[in-house]
């Protein structure tokens, strides 16, 4: 056994006799005494001196043993200061009064010492533990406040990047646990210059913290490279790299993210990990399955990432629905997944289109599945197009430097076309003139309506009239893709010239390329409000730009915009 | 010999433990004695002889006075029963115990006694 810490113990005890033997006792094991003659005495100096035993005669006048045990257990509060009741007390029912009173254990006249300091040292041993276990417990509550306290301000400041996209748009509904971010879950929106719209639903392996922490540089790339021009692929593939960069081994996002393009009509998929989307035709009522067909974020090496999408034709008014595995991986009480078969289920019964959601929450509900909060659900439709309206972005230098006199080209060539996305780069350059700026969306969608009709009907032949049906449009981007893989030769110009012009200035942006041009004189015939899936776009860069015109039989397009005094 | 009225096994373990406190806690066994027999004395309800028998009980016990602390026993169970002339006989009973074991607890004082 080990020596024992000097404690100091109360003795409460009218008995003179028994008081001067009992603290005699106890003073030879090496404890400090305090002594009282009646409860009234013992409670004063519990009070005064806070002693960490105590030893109480149960029958004692002015106070008994029982009212002072229940008043020192009261002071002591939850500190444990074990009361051992000195009593010949024979009856169960005194007996079960001194429990009650607080008591923790008896000692019998005539005294043992022997069993005394045995009790004292069980009695000290009970203490320590329950001190022990307070200090712990209060060191849980002060890390969980902490990493409460942690999370709340995570939250908040993600909250302030996640919802800095446009999630709020018309065409945008979803459902989201409130405290999705701590689930893993993550849902981002933002319009392109061009006025496309990136949506992107992911899901990240872990919880918590950890999960914010990833989601934060997924969300930076969005918005960032979103804003500034960047496709898809390029978009996926920074993300893929940064994700693998940073997480651990066994973390990764699984993530669906779309281009929705109201003016080509259009939606690009990519799908990596991700339960089946679904993409709702209105006139047919079918429901086209997005499937994953790639390994989610943050798993492969940046040789290995495919950025492969899928293009599909949109009509005003459909629909994309993409969901988490919070709906379909629901279980009931058998342990029972919801699944994708009881989703489709809800998908054939719902009436109403706009009530998809809320009949998904019921039928998981009427499922019996215990409420998950980890359910992500976001329905995109197309909407008519209204020309590129995004907001400008805010710069912050001053306009001092503002370059308003030069001009440069640019030849792409084969191999650089294959994969190189020069549009950010272009557009980059342009909004260093400060009076474009105003003006970004309308230049960057007619940059990238040239650049794109140089590089699909010049360079690489493709019949725009294809795009008119659905199948045609699967065909066009199959042919896409096997075009650009072979390609060897072929070139894209681009010409950009600045010039001041009174207290302004004038853009011209020329795009040349290396196919076989079209009829000019047809296409410019249409009328101009017919923007359509095909028509080389000839329409859009007429209505965005001025004095737009095609040379060459076509193989050159020029363009101007201007620009007044700065405001 | 066992003396049925004075366990002496106590008495050696209390001088033991004592050291030089031993003759304090003679004196004041029988100090306090004295007050409980006049408390007893005075008592006029059965509550109070079983409160004051109880804690005589204690330390009688304490200091082996083994039949006074059995007689003090009997008078703290059976204080409610008992008819005022058998508590009379008790509590007469009690002193003239004391009375008896008195000198033993008197002679124990000399430092020179032993067994």
């Amino acid at each position: 056994m080990q020596a024992q810490e000097p404690l100091t113990i109360l003795i409460a005890e009218d008995s003179a006799a028994d008081r001067l033997l009992l603290s005699t006792i106890v003073r030879r094991q090496g404890h400090q005494v305090l002594t009282a003659a009646n409860g009234a005495e013992a409670v004063d100096l519990f009070r005064r001196q806070q002693p960490s035993l105590v030893l109480m005669d149960a029958m004692m006048p002015v106070m008994d043993g029982f009212e002072a045990a229940r008043q020192i257990k009261l002071l002591a509060g939850e500190t444990l200061v074990p009361i051992i009741f000195l009593t010949s007390l024979t009856e169960s029912e005194a007996l079960v009064r001194c429990l009650e009173a607080g008591g923790d254990d008896f000692l019998a006249k005539p005294y043992n010492q022997v069993i005394l300091a045995a009790k004292i040292k069980a009695m000290d041993r009970l203490r320590r533990l329950q001190a022990t276990v307070l200090q712990q417990r209060d060191l849980i509550a002060r890390h969980h406040d902490y990493l409460l306290n942690e999370q709340r301000v995570a939250k908040a400041v993600f909250d302030k990047v996640a919802h800095s996209g446009c999630l709020n748009a018309p065409n945008i509904r979803y459902l989201q646990s409130p405290y999705a971010l701590f689930n893993g879950d993550l849902l981002l929106a933002a319009y392109t210059p061009a006025g496309d719209m990136h949506v992107l639903l992911g899901d990240f392996t872990g919880h918590g913290l950890p999960a914010a922490v990833g989601a934060m540089p997924l969300a930076e790339v969005f918005y960032g490279m979103t804003a500034k021009g960047y496709g898809l692929a390029e978009t996926l593939r920074e993300m893929n790299a940064k994700l693998k960069r940073i997480l651990p081994v066994d973390m990764f996002c699984c993530a669906t993210m779309l281009c929705l393009s109201f003016q080509r009509r259009s939606v690009e998929v990519w799908n990596g990990g991700m339960p089946d989307g679904y993409l709702h035709r209105m006139a047919t009522g079918k429901r086209v399955p997005l499937p994953s067909g790639h390994l989610p974020l943050g798993i492969l090496s940046a040789e290995a990432f495919d950025d492969h999408t899928d293009v599909h034709p949109m009509a005003s008014g459909d629909r994309i629905f993409l969901l988490s595995d919070g709906v379909i991986d629901t279980s009931d009480a058998n342990e029972q997944l919801f699944g994708v078969e009881r989703l489709q289920q809800v998908f054939a019964a719902n009436r109403e289109a706009d009530r998809l959601f809320e009949d998904i929450e019921q039928a998981l509900r009427d499922f019996g599945g215990e409420a998950r909060d980890d359910v992500s659900m976001v329905e995109v439709s197309l909407l008519e197009y209204a020309a590129a309206q995004t907001p400008a972005p805010v710069y912050s230098d001053s306009g001092q430097s503002s370059p308003l006199d030069w001009s440069v080209s640019f030849e792409f060539r084969g191999s650089t076309l294959k994969r190189f996305n020069p549009l950010p780069y272009l557009l980059q350059l342009l909004l260093e003139v400060h009076g474009l700026r105003a003006q970004s969306g309308a230049l960057y969608s007619v940059l990238a309506e040239l650049y794109s009709n140089a590089l699909e009907h010049g360079v690489l032949g493709l019949d725009s009239s294809l795009k008119r049906d659905a199948a045609g449009f699967a065909l066009y981007y199959q042919q896409r893709n096997d075009r650009l893989e072979a390609l060897q030769d072929g070139f894209v110009r681009v010409h950009l010239q600045v010039r001041p012009r009174g207290e302004g200035g004038c853009l011209l942006i020329r795009v040349e390329d290396s196919g076989k041009g079209f009829d000019v004189a047809k296409v410019m015939a249409r009328p101009l409000e017919g923007l359509r899936l095909s028509g080389r776009g000839v329409g859009l860069v007429r209505q965005l730009g001025h004095n737009a015109c095609w040379m060459d039989e076509g193989r050159s397009a020029c363009v101007e915009f201007f620009w007044g005094i700065e405001a | 010999m066992t003396d049925p009225h004075v366990d002496r096994d106590i008495l050696d373990t209390l001088r033991e433990v004592m050291e030089d406190g031993y003759r304090e806690l003679l004196e004041t066994f029988l100090a306090d004695s004295e007050s409980r027999l006049h408390e007893l004395q005075d008592s006029t309800s059965a509550k109070a002889l079983s409160d004051v028998a109880h804690s005589f009980k204690g330390s009688a016990s304490n200091m082996g006075a083994i039949r006074l602390a059995a007689l003090c026993q009997d008078l703290e169970s059976n204080a409610k029963e008992k008819s005022p002339e058998a508590l009379a006989q008790l509590v007469a009973d009690i002193h003239s115990e004391f009375a008896d074991v008195r000198p033993v607890y008197e002679n124990e004082k000399h430092p020179a006694h032993t067994h």
